[in-house]
């Protein structure tokens, strides 16, 4: 019996530094409605910066708590940068778009931590006077723990006081209730924005610090957390503290007892109870529904309008270029752009989801994978031959985005792309693990294309064709009544119930072919190299692909392309250099602040006033701004 | 919307134009033998840094002893992210672009078998450093293929020998939850139950890798009453695991192994709370008293300013087999060179090796001993030697464990 009690405590302790940080991150995203990726950052950075402290000043009992205050104020400060040099230029941009600049905040922080402190993993510091066990009925039970116990609720205790008793937390319950009335009211947004940004960063960096003694400081912490930071913020409900707390109790707690009973199941446990949550109730344990205003897709002021005259003989132009392009560079080029081909394709059908569909997918690469393991184990065991492996692996990825897309299209917005993250976690930890079918991360290999298309120049034609053909047949869709429709299901769900469009199954069936197509992408890919492995699946992947999207820009029809493009010849270009993360993490922030409407959305404004890049609107293709006026 | 394209187009075509002439120059310079070297340096940097400092100082000493061929080598390095796809494709790159004579490196298993499917592909050759994964040589062998690190399979070998020595009957296990764990696992269980029939297997636990909740799985592992663990966690698991295993006297009176645990780059971090009596593979560089260690030794130090991990030892090997594998060639020609690592025999600061013709595996070894604590910091008591020729299964099962055509 002592061995649950003991076990239960532990799921407490271990919950104080998961709702810590998750709260930080719970809190600035519902007020700011800033998806921070970077909050696992600075978590990390809480534990290097409270290693040092430690050392520096921590030397008593008294200092070691002094440490780990300074640590979170350092990390605040950090945060306070971020928001003031990155941030702020951003909340006019549309939603969402903030996710890159924090993502080249990752990339930064990885390769700074590392120049400053090292690759070695640091040994986190001993609290003093806590550093012995106490005995509950004679099972041994880290004193430290204890104080972990106590920590969550004090946090918990000062954060509602915070927000219930002073003037500053009541003026920021009120924009996370509604942005535009505390504006309105005369409230200086900017600086609410910066001090809760400051408030969240500091809470990471305290659970970063927090947890030392019970382990340390590593440069792997940062994705380490990240994932299980957002279940927590989700299942809880965005933007509720209370509601972080109980996740991080119910999360810890799942995952202390899970291991008796499941211990296979470490990877994907948390992952099911989100899933499961956010089915049942699809905003969270305490978390209200999105209000209108609060719509965290990307905000989209004008329609998508056919190409122009230029516009085609422009994509004309680039055509011939690729066609000829054999004869103008070298073998390793032709790899490369059949990587951006692939990756293009891929990266439109998410955007086809995000800018059509306005469904924000953070899982998109379980499609993507998909396909590439539906062609392998096609190849693998049914010795498929490759064209029809080829043929059949989009609707291999179609049949999991059905089974997939039929829970999450029941929920929009934020929760919508949590619920696509969990199914796609989901999704690669049965990859992962269920290696006796996928061998699990020693991947399936020897997955090549038949003889006649193995030379890099037949394939670089195939992977041409299919990638170019894909990205026009979803073009095609955009355009086609069913792209109407959906657009109108984005816009406004009274106005296109009422006229009849069957919201969530217009809805499904984009995610469907999104899916498909995500998996025809990843056909190519697996006949490329060769081989797959569970990390085309994962959350970085899907990651990527974001990234590529809103680099490219989402409110154009070419940004995936452009956003491929740039994406992968940055990295090859960068990679030859030590420091090619922050290169790149800079370059990426760089370009955020730069062109806040993507690549292809900044060439699109700066020069679609000089050219025809769009069919002239016809009376049905008003804006949605001339909506709103009129 | 359009002209957007043109503009990374042009950047991009300018970039292609740019880089292109920038390879040309560099094809046109056949004065050196280029390396190809892929490896995770920003994933795992504590391991692949000592790595790639071992092999620059051993083509440092090949090059200023006259090269090999007549020619100096030259390594080419490149960062695979610890992601397969991208280290296929640096791998294209150096053979296309780079005009490498063939590649070398990897950390991660995925990685270093994503490399070997190409190899076998592309008939190229590549030499696996330091991936443990069994298959690389057994499954998926295949002709263009050559592992140097001795395996997970023979290390836990070699661990498996010490449990059957103890008094252990239950054994626990706790391992990452991926293939290098569910292999270690694997192997312990088949060995240790070929050697000694009467043991009994009473908990498995398999904490995600880097995501350990230490304190739930050193209770789990406590109930499960084993007299002996067997741990295969490493870097930040294994400090969590020490740390809270040890507050919670998981184990005390109990025979615990520990596959890698003795390798500077997870024992040294764990300073002087390291565990004491635990058997362990790893390397005591700092006892190894032979005169090839000690030259070893006192260059990368010289180097360096900094102690060698078991990483910089495995790069200095990689490239002392493949300036070996080069002279016995006598050329740069990859089937050459593949008949020439086949068989190949040469002088390491550990020992000779020979990479079987069989399986292509070489016979390095590693040390076995006792971790204990000294001046602060974890060291390895009581170790010695083991060769690796000493623990692969026989000829007939490795036969049978690798492909026909993989010869």
């Amino acid at each position: 019996m002592s061995v649950y009690l003991v076990q239960f405590l532990s799921g407490l302790a271990s919950a104080s530094a998961l709702f810590l940080a998750a709260s930080g991150l719970s809190i600035i995203f519902g007020v700011t409605r800033v998806v921070n990726f970077a909050h696992g950052s600075f978590y990390m950075l809480g534990a290097f910066f409270g290693y040092t402290f430690v050392r520096e000043v921590g030397g008593g009992g008294i200092g070691f708590w002094f440490a780990l205050l300074l640590a979170a104020l350092a990390v605040g400060l950090v945060g306070l940068v971020v928001e003031l040099v990155i941030l702020r230029r951003l909340y006019k941009a549309p939603e969402l778009f903030q996710l890159i600049a924090t993502f080249g905040v990752i990339l930064i922080v990885q390769d700074v931590a590392l120049w400053a402190w090292g690759a070695e993993d640091l040994l986190g510091p001993r609290a003093p006077g806590l550093t012995g066990i106490v005995r509950i009925f004679g099972t041994p039970m880290p004193v430290y723990d204890l104080a972990l116990i106590a920590a969550g609720p004090l946090v918990l205790a000062a954060l509602w006081l915070l927000f219930n008793r002073t003037r500053w937390g009541i003026l920021v319950r009120a924009a996370t209730e509604d942005r535009e009335m505390v504006a309105a009211l005369g409230v200086n947004q900017s600086l609410l924005f910066t001090g809760v940004f400051v408030l969240g960063s500091m809470l990471a960096g305290l659970g970063g610090a927090i947890q030392l003694p019970k382990g340390g400081a590593d440069l792997l912490m940062d994705f380490g957390i990240l994932a299980e930071m957002f279940v927590v913020v989700v299942v809880g409900g965005m933007g509720s503290i209370l509601g972080a707390f109980l996740a991080a109790v119910l999360i810890s707690l799942l995952n202390t007892f899970g291991i008796l009973v499941w211990p296979d199941g470490t990877l994907v446990l948390m992952f099911i109870l989100m899933a499961v949550i956010l089915v049942v109730r699809p905003t969270g344990l305490l978390g209200r529904p999105e209000t209108a205003g609060h719509k965290a897709e990307a905000g989209f002021e004008t329609a998508l309008r056919p190409a122009g005259p230029h516009y085609k003989l422009f994509i004309a132009a680039v055509l011939a270029l690729l066609l000829v392009l054999p004869v103008l560079v070298g073998e390793f080029y032709l790899i490369l752009v059949i990587d951006i081909l692939v990756l293009a394709l891929f990266a439109t059908s998410l955007h086809f989801l995000m800018s059509t569909g306005g469904l924000v997918s953070f899982g998109h690469a379980a499609f993507y994978g998909g396909g590439a393991y539906a062609a392998a184990l096609l190849v693998t065991y049914a010795a498929t031959p490759f064209e029809l492996a080829l043929l059949l692996a989009p609707l291999g990825a179609g049949l999991l985005a059905l089974v997939i897309g039929w829970f999450c299209v029941r929920l929009s917005g934020v929760y919508f792309a949590m619920l696509t993250l969990a199914f796609a976690q989901v999704a690669w930890s049965i990859v992962f693990q269920w290696s006796d079918v996928t061998n699990g991360d020693d991947g399936l290999l020897g997955i090549w294309p038949s003889a006649w298309a193995s030379g890099t120049l037949v394939f670089y034609f195939l992977a041409l064709v299919i990638a170019v053909g894909g990205i026009f047949l979803i073009r095609r869709v955009i355009f086609a009544p069913f792209g109407y429709g959906l657009r109108a299901t984005r816009d406004s769900t009274l106005r296109a119930a009422a006229i009849g469009i069957d919201i969530k199954r217009q809805q499904l069936v984009a995610f469907v072919f999104a899916g498909a197509m995500a998996g025809l992408a990843g056909a190519l890919f697996v006949f490329s190299k060769g081989s797959v492995f569970p990390d085309e699946m994962s959350i970085p992947r899907s990651f990527d692909a974001l990234l590529m999207v809103l680099l490219g820009g989402v409110e154009s029809l070419s940004g995936p392309f452009v956003g491929a493009a740039a994406f992968t010849y940055l990295h090859d270009e960068l990679i030859t250099f030590e420091y090619w993360r922050l290169l790149l993490g800079l370059t990426i922030v760089a370009l955020v602040l730069l062109f806040p409407q993507g690549l292809a959305g900044a060439a699109k404004h700066y020069l679609g006033r000089y050219l025809k890049l769009e069919a002239e609107p016809t009376g049905a293709a008003v804006t949605k701004r001339e909506v709103r006026e009129a | 919307m359009g002209l957007r394209k043109l503009f990374s187009f042009a950047a991009l075509a300018a970039g292609i134009a740019v880089s292109g002439v920038a390879v040309s120059g560099v094809a046109g310079a056949a004065d050196t033998i280029r390396i190809g070297d892929i490896n995770s340096y920003k994933r795992l940097p504590a391991h692949t840094i000592p790595y790639k400092q071992g092999a620059e100082l051993a083509i440092e000493q090949i090059n200023a002893a006259g090269g090999v061929l007549g020619k100096p080598l030259e390594l080419v390095s490149r960062d695979d992210q610890g992601k397969p796809g991208e280290a296929v494709r640096y791998a294209e790159e150096l053979f296309a672009k780079e005009g490498v004579v063939m590649i070398s490196g990897s950390l991660f298993s995925h990685v270093g078998l994503a490399l070997a499917a190409y190899a076998d592909q592309k008939k190229r050759l590549y030499l696996a450093a330091e991936p443990l994964a069994d298959a690389i040589v057994w499954e998926k062998g295949n002709r263009y293929t050559f592992r140097l690190r001795p395996s997970t399979y023979m290390q836990v070998a070699m661990l498996a020998e010490a449990a059957a020595e103890s008094d252990a009957k239950r054994w626990a296990t706790i391992a990452p939850n991926y293939a290098y764990g569910k292999d270690a696992v694997a192997a312990f269980k088949k060995i240790l139950k070929a050697r000694k029939p009467d043991v009994e297997f009473v908990g498995e636990q398999w904490p995600a890798l880097f995501k350990i909740d230490a304190a739930a799985e050193s209770q789990a592992l406590e109930a499960a009453k084993p007299d002996g663990i067997f741990n295969v966690t490493f870097g930040s698991d294994l400090t969590k695991l020490v740390r809270e295993g040890t507050l919670r006297e998981l184990f005390e009176g109990r025979t615990v192994l520990g596959l890698l645990t003795g390798e500077p780059e997870y024992l040294d971090p764990l300073g002087a709370e390291a565990p004491k009596g635990w058997i362990v593979t790893g390397y005591p560089w700092y006892e190894i008293d032979t005169p090839e260690h000690d030259s070893f030794l006192s260059a990368y130090q010289a180097k360096f300013d900094d102690y060698p991990r078991i990483g910089s030892l495995v790069g200095y090997n990689a490239m002392l087999s493949i300036a070996a594998a080069l002279e016995r060639a006598g050329s740069t020609d990859t089937e050459a060179l593949v008949d020439a690592f086949k068989g190949l025999n040469l002088d390491s600061p550990v020992g000779p090796i020979t990479y079987r013709a069989i399986d292509h595996q070489s016979t390095m070894g590693a040390f076995v001993g006792v971790t204990d604590v000294r001046d602060g910091k974890g060291v390895m008591v009581d170790w010695s030697y083991r060769d690796g020729a000493a623990y692969l299964p026989s000829d007939e099962e490795v036969r049978k464990l690798r492909p026909a055509g993989g010869s």
